[in-house]
C-alpha cells in the first residue's frame, strides 16, 4: 500500500527528470554544434591575409582579435580614410580594421589619431612614435622587375620612405652586365621600417616589386642559441677566443710564404722558419682557453 | 488568434483613436530610426553627431557608450579595454537598469527592424506553423559564445552577430553580411515565429540579464478591466512574459516582472481597456485584489 503510493509519487518525478535531462542534452549538442563552428570558423581568421596590414601600434594577430571591439572608431578617426573594416568575407576576423598598402598606404601621422580612437587596448596606447610603429616589413620581393636591379635609377621606393636613409637604403653594387655601370639596390632595414607602405604603393611598375608583409610573413629569426661571433666581441671587448697562432705554410724547400709578400726565395744555409713544422696537436688547435 | 476573423487591435483602435492605438509603435520606430539616422548622418552627410557602431560609441565628442556584452567576451577572452570602454559601459549598463534590459532590443537594435518585418509579413500570408524551440535556448547561446570566447581567445560571436553585423555593415559596408541577415529574417519568416530575437540572440539574452534588475516596467493597474480579447498576447513579441501579470497567477503582482519583456509598449497600444501602462517595478498600482474573473482561460504560448 505504501510502497504503491510511493511509486506512483515518483514515477511523474522520475520521468520529468529524464524529460529535463534530456532536454538539457538536446539543447548543449545543439548549440555546441553551433559553437564548435562558430569557434572553428573564428581560430580560422586569426591568421592575416598577406595583403591586409594592422593600424599602427596593432597587438599581435592572436591577441588582436579578442582586444578589437570592432568599433570603427580608428576607421572614422583616420584622416586619410584608408582603413577599413573587414566583411564577413574577407579572410580575417569580421569587422576588424585592415588597410591594403597598395591601395592606400599609412601615412604616419605623428599624432596617430587612430591609436588614440581605440577604446580598447588593440591598438596599444603606449604608441606615440609613430616611427616605433610596426604594421608590417617591406621586403623587395621581385628582382626581376625591380627596375634598380635592372640598372635604372627609379628609386621611387627610397625616396617616397618617410625614414629615408633609414628604412631603405640604396647598396651600390657593381652592373655585371654592362661591366661599366652601378646598380644602386634598395635595401630595407627591419630596425627602422614601420610597414607604412608607401613604398609598395609607389612602386612604378604594373605590381609592385617592393611589397609590405605583415612581419611574422617577412621577418626570420635566428636560432635562439646562435651568437654573432664579432657582436659578441665587441660586448666583451676583446676576441672571445685564443688568438690565432702564426700560420705555418708547408712550403718545397728553400721557398718561403709570406702574406701580403708572395713566395720568396731563402738564401740556402739560413735556417728555413717552419719549413717542415710539426704537425699541430689537437691541443694546439683548441687554444688555451680549454 | 483564433480562427475568428478578428483583427489584433481593431478594438482598440475603434475604442481609442488610431494615435493612440499606436502611439507606442510609433514612438519605438521613430527611435530604431532615428538612432539608426544619427549614425548614418555621419558617413553619408559627414555630419558627425556620433563615432562607432553599436560595439562602442563616442557621441559628440563627450559620450561614451559601450556594449557590456561584448566587453564581457573580451574580459573572457583575456583582453580589457582602456578607460573610455569602462566609463562607456558603466552608462549603459546604468542606463538600462532604468529603462529595461531589453529595452535595447525594441528601441535601439536594428535587427528588430527586420524581424519585426518577417513577422508582418508572416502574419499578412497567413504562415501559421512554427518550428518549436525553448526560449531559454538563448542562454545556452549566451554561455555557449562566452566559453568559445574563452576557447578560442577571440570575440567569435563577431564573425556571425547579425545585430552588429547589420548595424556595422549600413555604416561600414555591409559586403556579404547581407546574407545573414537575410537568413535571419528567412529564418523568421518561414522556420519559427519571433525566431531569432525571441529564441536565439545571445544579444538579448545579455540585456534580459540586466532587465532583472531594471526599474521602469509596463504594469497592469487596470487588470480587472481586461476582457479576454487576447490582443496584447497577439502583439507581445515574449507572449509568456504578461500571463503572471494579466492572470495573477501564483498571487503575481500586476507588474510584469519577466526579464524577457522588451518594454516595446505594444500591449500599451493595442488594449480597449487600458490595463496596461509603463511604470516602474515599486509601483503598486490601486488594488486590484479580486481575482480576474476569465483567469482559468489558458494563454496562448
Amino acid at each position: 500500500m505504501n510502497s504503491e503510493t510511493k511509486s506512483t509519487e515518483t514515477k511523474p518525478r522520475g520521468s520529468a527528470r529524464r524529460q529535463f535531462l534530456a532536454d538539457t542534452a538536446r539543447m548543449a549538442c545543439g548549440v555546441g554544434l553551433l559553437g564548435l563552428g562558430v569557434g572553428l570558423y573564428a581560430r580560422n581568421a586569426t591568421a592575416l591575409p598577406p595583403a591586409a596590414l594592422r593600424p599602427p601600434g596593432a597587438l599581435p594577430e592572436s591577441e588582436f582579435s579578442a582586444a578589437c571591439i570592432r568599433c570603427g572608431m580608428c576607421v572614422r578617426d583616420c584622416p586619410f580614410d584608408m582603413l577599413m573594416l573587414a566583411k564577413p568575407e574577407d579572410p580575417m576576423a569580421t569587422g576588424t580594421p585592415y588597410f591594403v598598402a597598395r591601395q592606400a598606404p599609412c601615412e604616419m601621422c605623428e599624432h596617430i589619431p587612430c591609436v588614440k580612437a581605440c577604446p580598447t587596448s588593440a591598438l596599444d596606447h603606449a604608441l606615440t612614435d609613430i616611427t616605433k610603429a610596426k604594421m608590417g616589413l617591406a621586403v623587395l620581393v621581385d628582382h626581376e622587375t625591380c627596375l634598380n636591379f635592372l640598372g635604372l635609377r627609379c628609386d621611387i621606393c627610397y625616396r617616397v620612405c618617410p625614414l629615408l636613409d633609414k628604412a631603405i637604403t640604396l647598396d651600390p653594387q657593381t652592373n655585371t652586365r654592362t661591366g661599366v655601370h652601378t646598380l644602386f639596390i634598395p635595401v630595407v632595414h627591419s630596425d627602422a621600417c614601420t610597414g607604412c607602405g608607401l613604398c609598395e604603393k609607389a612602386c612604378p611598375t604594373e605590381i609592385a616589386a617592393i611589397k609590405v608583409f605583415p612581419l611574422y610573413m617577412a621577418k626570420g629569426a635566428l636560432s635562439a642559441h646562435y651568437r654573432l661571433g664579432w657582436v659578441e666581441k665587441e660586448k666583451a671587448g676583446g676576441s672571445l677566443v685564443a688568438p690565432d697562432g702564426e700560420h705555418q705554410y708547408h712550403m718545397p724547400e728553400g721557398l718561403k710564404y709570406e702574406y701580403g709578400k708572395g713566395l720568396s726565395v731563402v738564401p740556402p744555409g739560413a735556417a728555413a722558419p717552419g719549413a717542415v713544422p710539426p704537425a699541430p696537436t689537437f691541443k694546439a688547435l683548441q687554444g688555451d682557453k680549454l | 488568434m483564433n480562427a475568428l476573423p478578428h483583427k489584433v487591435g481593431a478594438e482598440a483602435i475603434a475604442e481609442k483613436g488610431w494615435l493612440a492605438a499606436t502611439k507606442w509603435l510609433i514612438l519605438r520606430r521613430a527611435s530604431q530610426i532615428g538612432i539608426l539616422a544619427t549614425f548614418l548622418v555621419g558617413p553619408w552627410l559627414d555630419l558627425w553627431i556620433v563615432k562607432g557602431n553599436l560595439n562602442y560609441s563616442y557621441t559628440l565628442g563627450v559620450l561614451p557608450l559601450t556594449d557590456p556584452y561584448l566587453l564581457v567576451q573580451m574580459l573572457v577572452a583575456g583582453q580589457s579595454p582602456e578607460q573610455l570602454a569602462w566609463i562607456g559601459v558603466a552608462i549603459v549598463v546604468a542606463f538600462y537598469l532604468v529603462v529595461g534590459g531589453r529595452g535595447f532590443c525594441s528601441w535601439v537594435c536594428p535587427v528588430n527592424l527586420l524581424t519585426d518585418a518577417a513577422h508582418w509579413l508572416r502574419t499578412k500570408i497567413g504562415i501559421k506553423g512554427s518550428a518549436h524551440l525553448s526560449r531559454t535556448t538563448r542562454y545556452w547561446m549566451l554561455g555557449m559564445t562566452l566559453v568559445v570566447a574563452a576557447l578560442s581567445g577571440t570575440i567569435a560571436w563577431e564573425m556571425l552577430n547579425p545585430v552588429s553585423m547589420l548595424h556595422r555593415g549600413l555604416l561600414y559596408g555591409i559586403g556579404f553580411a547581407w546574407a545573414v541577415l537575410l537568413a535571419v529574417f528567412l529564418f523568421d519568416l518561414f522556420v519559427m515565429r519571433h525566431g531569432f530575437c525571441g529564441h536565439l540572440c545571445p544579444v538579448g539574452a545579455f540585456y534580459s540579464l540586466i532587465g532583472r534588475f531594471s526599474v521602469m516596467r509596463v504594469v497592469l493597474p487596470a487588470r480587472a478591466a481586461c476582457n479576454d480579447c487576447m490582443d496584447c498576447f497577439a502583439v507581445c513579441p515574449e507572449p509568456q512574459v504578461i500571463r503572471p501579470a494579466l492572470r495573477s497567477i501564483d498571487g503575481a503582482a500586476p507588474i510584469i516582472m519577466d526579464a524577457n519583456c522588451t518594454n516595446c509598449g505594444r500591449c500599451i497600444d493595442v488594449c480597449s481597456k487600458d490595463v496596461f501602462t509603463f511604470g516602474a517595478r515599486f509601483t503598486v498600482p490601486a488594488p486590484t485584489s479580486s481575482p480576474v474573473s476569465g483567469s482559468v482561460q489558458a494563454a496562448p504560448k
